[in-house]
């Protein structure tokens, strides 16, 4: 229950956000298909914790802003070898610890190493990433372990 | 005028980079490093381009759109590029360099 009433809240947000009109017509559109979505996603059984947008915690924005400037970093990496591809180019795929206990969070550790361009996660098996990357910065970069412990730090918070 | 030479130097360094994107997509040798290529423009020539454009809407409704599609473009744009890689790892082609990895 707790979890539908925090989807219908952020839904009713994202509503008011995007249309901006108080009308009454409008919002008691917005109210009919809140209910109508929160009511069909309880009856797909698609509520939970792992589905909750209020599960927003403080570490994430902070987060963000981290990688963020890691997108600014691997794109300069990147764009070097555009510039130069044979002399930049050193392909390489790895093995990287997941080592974030719960599934969302090694998710979220594989969509962070795609997002930053010069490493793409190509599998996820159990506790390991295969990376591939583009450039030996790349490579180091998701070898240090940096990133993986960033977001082991973002879990901390929401267990 | 500071907004708005802010917002312009934005708007075209994100298209700078979109333009590196494509010309690195062609340049780079094979199926795996175009994907690398492909994600400079997914996420900083969206990036830059959508805060420029932020930066002109200014503060009010148009920006949470704006907001709200950079945040659903770096959600999906990640997925969409694992997919293709692991596409491409599935249908058997290798990617180079997987021996050597000691240099």
């Amino acid at each position: 229950m707790r979890y539908v009433i925090s989807l219908a809240l952020v839904m009713a947000a994202l509503w008011l956000g995007l249309s901006g009109l108080f009308k009454p017509v409008l919002l008691a559109l917005g109210v009919v298909s809140i209910v109508l979505t929160a009511w069909l996603s309880w009856r797909m059984d698609v509520i939970g914790v792992e589905h909750n947008p209020g599960l927003f915690s403080w570490r994430l924005p902070i987060y963000w802003a981290w990688l963020v400037w890691q997108i600014v970093l691997s794109n300069i990496d990147v764009a070097r070898a555009v510039f130069n591809p044979r002399g930049h180019i050193r392909q390489r795929v790895l093995r990287v610890p997941a080592r974030q206990s719960r599934e969302l969070t090694r998710v979220t550790y594989a969509n962070s190493i795609t997002l930053t361009p010069g490493t793409v996660s190509l599998r996820l098996e159990g506790n390991e990433i295969l990376v591939h990357a583009l450039t030996k910065a790349g490579a180091d970069g998701v070898l240090s372990g940096e990133m993986g412990d960033r977001v082991c730090w973002l879990e901390g918070q929401s267990k | 005028m500071i907004v708005d030479i802010l917002s312009w130097i934005l708007l075209l360094g994100g298209g700078l980079v979109g333009i590196l994107g494509g010309v690195g997509l062609l340049r780079f040798p094979d199926f795996y490093s175009r994907l690398h290529a492909a994600g400079m423009t997914d996420t900083l020539c969206a990036l830059m381009i959508i805060a420029g454009l932020i930066l002109q809407a200014g503060f009010s409704l148009l920006s949470i759109k704006l907001a709200l599609i950079l945040l659903f473009l770096l959600f999906t744009s990640p997925t969409a590029s694992h997919a293709l890689a692991r596409a491409g790892l599935t249908d058997g082609l290798k990617p180079e360099g997987e021996q050597s990895s000691n240099n």
